[in-house]
């Protein structure tokens, strides 16, 4: 007690503006240091120190071309298809209530939250089990592998954000134009989807980007041949060790992902809340159309995860523990064991999470409370990272972080760094709807009642954003458990060998052994991720954001 | 001969749960009659509605148009137009956009929806506006391009759930006399629910008033406002005066006392309060403390002696 009260009392003596000052340099330090100035030296190489001449020179290279247009078309394709596939879900979605609304988002967010490998995985044992690894029917290293994945991870970002807008759509009016003698299609199609529009567009927007930047899919299941810019910019720097050309392929990447980050931030922006409550009796959709989605999610979703989990048992013939057995062991190919990997993941996540909770909820704090433009400026600036791709991350610290006085390339430090650097977006789109949306008259009746700005701002703020925090720290854990864009360009060791890098490994190495045990190693990761979201499902206030 | 057309819901009951939202529910609406359902929140008003609309499949009973079961007749195919308390307007389309939507699904061509959409919006006072956004619309101009677009079509029957429920008074009482003339001048047959009694009585041909889920009563304005029948109308219809007189019950409406020397009605003042054209007075009396619109002030614990237009006092029926 007298221990609590002089602590209190002690802050309460210190200088505020020393407070703030010192709340507002740690956030602005890390960022600084790990991803503006990373981020300007891969300008600097890419653009600065080659000129513009030798940089349109790369850019007009036959194989670079073929790279940027596969990158974008790929995610064109990715996008339309996941939104064609999802949007009959959205609208299951939209129409339930209760448990059922409930079990259903959670289960779709599932594969959403998978890491990149893990997806790999899931489809590298889909492929084998249904013999589409090689023949007619080949899967396996084709470009619809790629995009099947894409549609299996974004499947869930179409059904929660489209079907939560839906959702508060005001069904009357869709009944009006039915009394007006609108058909039910004609319904959907002049008056339903219309009024979709904003939150499709934001969606498009994201998956676009998610399918831009993605790295791990592109890598495992497009095979050697194919890259895109994310695979491109690791082969150049990690394999071939060409910096140069790395820089600038990841300074085209940057103008893209900022480009359709604005874009994405514009049209969130003018996304405008739907008004309708969502009506207590939806009436109840057809059957048919209840069980073709079921069908979709099953074959779409359930089948890959279930198959796994049966080649991870499958030992020849039969079935068994021995592939998980083998986890324990260390084989030629990783420089350390499995089960090592896993819990060296475990650890980094831990860290990852704290540090991209503190450096997180001190930047909410300032983009929600800050002075003047702040939280204008820290909106635009802080969007970036969540858009500017892992592997950019990683890069940049490569090849900026390498020398003293911050040599962090050799230590273990830099990779729960890195992974808090990824995290910290998602603490951030966790808090600060949550934070805005708290009522100023909430803290002015506080006042009222005797609270100083302090107290008021502890007794209001704290239990309301307690929660998204929380929420923040779950993502931030499952991003960096599956973390491997920026990894997979740090240093390796047997202390710095996270579990997405052995499984990158395991399945990129042939034999049945190996891939058997990235098998079980896969199904760990996701039943550890799974958990975790579980728990967030649980905590998260019903509708407030998507992330 | 052409017969009239009419619609009728016969012993409709639509059960949400475990409540009945329509309970055994009868009613018949005939051509070209302006038909108001008088209700509380919530006695089931809207759901008959959604009923006769197709937009809500009833638990029981049958939904007759023009004699014909229409069970399995689509909204969009039943020829009834629906206008929400809250306007509904496409937020996606322009006022004419809005206003053409019901043409346009029912193939009307371009010139000739034009013409209708100029000729409709003439007709609610909004010439010029086809090109606005329905967002830049004040909240009377957009419930009267709502009844505008309702009438678009030319529906047969039309169904006004609280049409003026979300406007202030002023607006309120100025629809409340365009509505009825745009509806005759365009020979509409309409049904409009409402839980304003004031509304109801000036809108009505004929009054309907329910609870519930069920009709407490059917006739007139007049008739249903001078004898009220049971003591649930009475008192929804806002009379205050219900006693009982020789071992009946009665309703004294507050207009039926005058005060006089040779009253035979005699009590104490208990309240005055002035109201403008005339005085609220209330009286204790031996029937108890009975509300009375009189033409002069009085001060709490006079005398009063008032006396009873006969006229105006209406026997009840004991069963609630």
């Amino acid at each position: 007690m007298g221990r609590d009260r002089s602590r209190l009392e002690v802050s309460a003596g210190l200088p505020a503006k020393v407070v703030r000052a010192t709340a507002f340099a740690i956030p602005a330090i890390f960022f600084a240091v790990f991803f503006f100035y990373p981020l300007a030296t891969i300008f600097w190489e890419g653009l600065g120190s080659i000129g513009i001449s030798k940089l349109t020179e790369l850019l007009v290279s036959s194989r670079n071309r073929n790279v940027i247009w596969f990158t974008v078309w790929q995610a064109l394709v990715s996008t339309a298809l996941t939104i064609v596939i999802a949007l009959p879900a959205a609208a299951l979605l939209a129409r339930l209530r209760g448990k059922k609304r409930l079990w259903l988002r959670g289960l779709v967010t599932v594969p959403f939250v998978l890491p990149t490998v893990v997806v790999a995985g899931a489809f590298e044992g889909l492929f084998f089990r249904l013999g589409l690894d090689s023949g007619g029917f080949r899967l396996r290293h084709t470009v619809w592998a790629i995009l099947l994945a894409h549609v299996f991870f974004n499947y869930a970002v179409v059904v929660r954000i489209v079907g939560s807008f839906w959702a508060g759509l005001d069904q009357r009016i869709e009944e009006q134009a039915r009394v007006l003698g609108a058909g039910k299609l004609r319904v959907f199609w002049m008056v339903t989807l219309p009024r979709l529009r904003p939150a499709l567009a934001s969606t498009a927007a994201m998956v676009f980007l998610f399918s831009f930047t993605s790295f791990g899919v592109v890598l495992l299941l497009g095979g050697p041949r194919r890259a895109t810019l994310e695979t491109e910019i690791y082969r150049q720097a990690v394999t071939r060790g060409d910096l140069q050309v790395a820089a600038t392929l990841a300074f085209v990447q940057f103008l893209f992902v900022l480009l359709m980050v604005v874009v994405a931030i514009f049209l969130e922006r003018h996304q405008p809340t739907p008004t309708g409550v969502a009506t207590g009796n939806p009436k109840p959709l057809p059957k048919i159309f209840v069980g073709a989605n079921l069908a979709v999610m099953f074959m779409l979703l359930g089948l890959p995860i279930a198959l796994l989990v049966e080649r991870s048992f499958a030992v020849g013939d039969s079935y068994g523990f021995n592939h998980y057995q083998a986890l324990t062991e260390r084989v030629p190919q990783l420089p350390a064991s499995s089960v090592q990997a896993l819990s060296n993941s475990l650890a980094y996540a831990m860290l990852a999470t704290l540090l991209a909770l503190l450096v997180g909820s001190l930047t909410a704090f300032f983009a929600v409370h800050g002075k003047a433009n702040l939280p204008r400026v820290l909106d635009l600036g802080l969007t970036l990272p969540l858009g500017v791709s892992a592997v950019t991350i990683g890069f940049g610290i490569l090849i900026t972080l390498d020398e003293p006085p911050i040599d962090f390339r050799t230590s273990w430090w830099i990779i729960p760094i890195a992974h808090a650097l990824v995290g910290v977006p998602f603490v951030l789109r966790c808090m600060v709807p949550v934070m805005r949306r708290i009522d100023p008259q909430l803290r002015e009746a506080a006042a009222l009642l005797g609270a100083s700005p302090t107290r008021a701002r502890l007794a209001v703020d704290l239990p309301i954003v307690g929660r998204a925090m929380l929420v923040g720290a779950g993502f931030a854990f499952t991003v960096s458990l599956g973390e491997f864009g920026a990894t997979s360009f740090l240093p390796r060791g047997p202390d710095t060998l996270t579990a997405p890098l052995a499984l990158f490994r395991l399945l990129s190495t042939p034999g049945e052994l190996l891939r058997g045990q990235a098998m079980a190693l896969t199904v760990v990761l996701m039943i550890t991720v799974t958990l975790v979201v579980v728990a967030i499902e649980a905590l998260r206030d019903r509708e407030v954001a998507f992330l | 001969m052409t017969r009239a057309k009419h619609w009728h819901l016969d012993s409709v009951t639509v059960r949400f749960g475990d409540v009945d939202a329509l309970c055994d529910f009868s009613l018949q609406v005939l051509q070209k009659e302006l038909l108001v359902v008088l209700g509380p929140s919530g006695c089931g008003k809207s759901t008959m509605l959604r009923v006769l609309a197709g937009l809500q499949p009833p638990s029981g009973g049958r939904v007759l148009i023009n004699g014909q079961d229409a069970a399995t007749r689509e909204p969009h195919k039943r020829g009834i137009g629906l206008m929400f308390q809250s306007h509904t307007l496409f937020p996606h389309l322009n006022v004419a956009g809005n206003l053409g939507f019901g043409l346009r699904m029912a193939n009307v061509g371009t010139t000739a929806r034009a013409a209708r959409v100029a000729e409709l919006l003439n007709l609610v006072g909004l010439s010029g506006f086809e090109h606005r956004s329905v967002a830049s619309l004040s909240g009377g101009e957009a419930q009267r391009v709502a009844l505008a677009r309702s009438l678009a079509p030319q529906p047969a029957l039309l169904l006004l759930d609280e049409p003026f429920g979300s406007l202030d008074r002023v607006l309120r009482d100025r629809l409340a006399t365009d509505v009825p003339e745009v509806l005759r001048a365009t020979n509409t047959t309409a049904l409009h629910v409402t839980h304003d009694h004031d509304e109801a009585f000036s809108l009505a041909d004929r009054l309907v008033v329910m609870d519930q889920g069920r009709v407490l009563r059917d006739g007139s304005p007049e008739d249903v406002w001078a004898d009220p029948q049971s003591v649930s109308v009475a008192k929804f219809l806002g009379h205050k005066n219900i006693v009982k007189r020789g071992g009946e019950l009665e309703v004294i409406r507050r207009d039926a006392a005058t005060v006089s020397l040779t009253g035979e009605l005699t009590g104490t003042a208990l309240k005055s309060r002035f109201k403008g054209d005339h005085y609220e007075l209330l009286v204790a009396t031996d029937m108890g403390d009975l509300c009375f619109r009189v033409d002069r002030a009085h001060t709490s614990g006079d005398e009063v002696r008032l006396h009873i237009n006969p006229s105006r006092v209406a026997k009840l029926n004991p069963n609630p």
